[in-house]
């Protein structure tokens, strides 16, 4: 009886909400930030390991609804071995992607399972926050960001 | 008097597919919907009637003034007030406890006196005095709240209970965790200390009789969208006594009886608490709702909302990993709850998939969920057209979504 669901949750994504991968600090990280929607309750912590200017670990722990979860973790997934350089143009196709639906040239993996979030306005923000996270990481902004207050 | 099963062709908005299933409305807490007679009152207003209110000379003029104070003496009615003029039109609960803090509160308060609230308040019954007590001075103190099973702890009121406590304002019936608290007794309690009361009616007016003399209430404060009127108009019972020591709040038109160029001098109670062109529209659409409310009976709708939760919680409480929120007896019309391992908001985005309105966040009490440990809840209020067969619907669609996140 779930078969509308699936534009959301997709079996992808119910996977990694239930078995969060890279869920857990990581000791001395090299960069650390924070996504926190305080009305809807998401927490995220994301760590960083950088060699040079690549990303060789990345890890994440915190709270939050199905959505964010999984998106936190399939972000670290997909960030691992990335340049800091990459993770910009990424977010902006992620972003463009959760807020119109289309995906763009070149293939996303996995990421993809976050198209159908576009048809559900009040959940765009679970699924970004982890990337605002990550962009604030990139650029060393101390401050935990939120994806409640602005537009996501 | 009608039966609840044919009161549903009176809402047609209920009459609807979302998302391919019948629409099953259990935001009801958040605001109720409109029936027929009170979209027809605002039509009618509008197409006969629409005027400015007060010192009109013309026929429409008279016209709305007349059923505009008209739905003022209803309203004086409906809360067994002594007299229309104890009943100030605000937006809403929120501007009305505003109206209070800023003219009443400012007027009496001084450092070192005390606000009491209780710790299950909204937060528009919380952050008014807030501001106030930061203006003034005066410090909050909150009547605890016990745990998940969220009843007043009235048995610490004798130490809160001082003689500084100037005001003690409180909801009647919990928004998020459908407590109905012991008003009379309160008011009784904070008048042997000379404190004054403020009661929050938002989850009650519409549903249970409030009758603000049996209470023993000094303010008492609702939002016409709740029950059945239109978005926008509200109102603010004030004993008389109290009103007529009141300064105004917003100055302008309709508050003053005379202007000069350096000073002015106010209108009677209660219009000199009402500052330019009023919700006369609101007001009459209100006048509606109350008509008919009280044709169904407040008394039979209590029962109604009450046999519904009474349900809702039953049927929840054998869901594994369910927690549920407030007292398991005597509760208003709504069940607070959260399902392990799965959020709020998941709860609600699948809920809405299948045509049921469920509400899920923190309810404007932060400090509650705080308190409770909780970042939200997810929540079903009903109201007298909702039926047993929904329920039934929502309690099965729950076990669906526990299979669904592999619960």
């Amino acid at each position: 009886m779930f078969d509308e669901l699936s534009d959301l949750y997709q079996q992808v994504i119910l996977d990694h909400s239930k078995s969060p991968r890279n869920f857990r600090p990581l000791e001395q990280p090299s960069r650390t930030a924070q996504g926190h929607n305080p009305l809807c309750g998401d927490n995220i912590t994301l760590y960083v390991r950088l060699e040079g200017d690549v990303i060789s670990d990345i890890t994440f722990q915190g709270s939050g609804c199905a959505i964010s979860r999984a998106s936190a973790s399939l972000l670290t997934e997909s960030l691992k071995g990335r340049r800091l350089a990459e993770v910009k143009p990424l977010f902006d196709r992620i972003h463009e992607m959760v807020t119109t639906g289309q995906v763009g040239d070149g293939d996303l993996g996995k990421l993809a399972v976050f198209a159908g979030v576009h048809k559900f306005p009040a959940r765009v923000k679970c699924a970004i926050l982890p990337w605002h996270a990550a962009l604030a990481a990139v650029e060393g902004k101390g401050a935990p960001v939120s994806t409640e207050t602005v537009n996501p | 008097m009608p039966s609840f099963d044919q009161i549903r062709s009176d809402f047609p908005i209920l009459d609807q597919q979302v998302n391919g299933r019948p629409l099953i409305y259990f935001d009801n807490a958040a605001t109720s919907q409109k029936p027929l007679a009170v979209i027809e009152a605002l039509d009618a207003y509008y197409r006969r009637d629409n005027a400015n209110v007060h010192r009109g000379i013309h026929e429409l003029s008279n016209r709305a003034t007349q059923a505009y104070e008209g739905a003022r003496a209803r309203a004086a009615r409906f809360l067994n007030a002594r007299a229309p003029e104890e009943i100030v039109w605000t937006r809403g609960t929120t501007e009305a406890i505003n109206l209070v803090a800023n003219t009443w509160g400012m007027a009496n308060l001084k450092p070192g006196d005390r606000i009491l609230l209780t710790e299950m308040e909204h937060h528009s019954n919380l952050v008014p005095w807030q501001m106030l007590a930061q203006h003034t001075g005066a410090k909050l103190a909150f009547l605890p709240v016990t745990g998940d099973e969220g009843l007043l702890d009235v048995g610490q009121l004798d130490e809160l209970l001082t003689p500084a406590v100037k005001l003690f304002a409180f909801t009647h019936v919990s928004n998020t965790l459908g407590t109905v608290n012991p008003v009379a007794e309160l008011c009784q309690r904070a008048r042997a200390v000379g404190a004054v009361t403020l009661v929050d009616a938002a989850q009650s007016a519409g549903h249970l009789t409030v009758d603000v003399q049996a209470l023993g209430c000094d303010f008492l404060v609702f939002s016409g969208h709740k029950i059945c009127g239109p978005t926008g108009i509200g109102v603010l019972y004030g004993r008389c006594e109290l009103l007529e020591t009141m300064p105004p709040w917003q100055g302008g038109g309709d508050m003053i009886s005379s202007v000069d160029y350096y000073e002015s001098r106010w209108n009677t109670v209660p219009h000199k608490f009402e500052a330019g062109t009023p919700d006369i529209a609101g007001a009459i659409g209100l006048h509606a709702a109350m008509d008919y409310l009280d044709r169904l009976g407040r008394d039979r709708i209590f029962a109604h909302d009450q046999e519904l939760a009474r349900l809702a919680y039953e049927e929840l409480s054998r869901l594994k990993g369910i927690r549920l929120f407030g007292p398991k007896t005597g509760r208003g019309g709504l069940v607070s709850f959260l399902l392990e391992d799965v959020h709020a908001h998941d709860i609600v985005t699948v809920a809405d998939q299948f045509g049921l309105a469920l509400r899920g966040g923190h309810h404007c009490n932060q400090p509650l969920m705080k308190k409770l440990g909780v970042v939200s809840t997810a929540r079903a209020s009903f109201y007298f057209y909702n039926t047993t067969a929904e329920v039934t619907r929502f309690i099965e669609l729950m076990r669906e979504i526990q299979k669904f996140f592999g619960v």
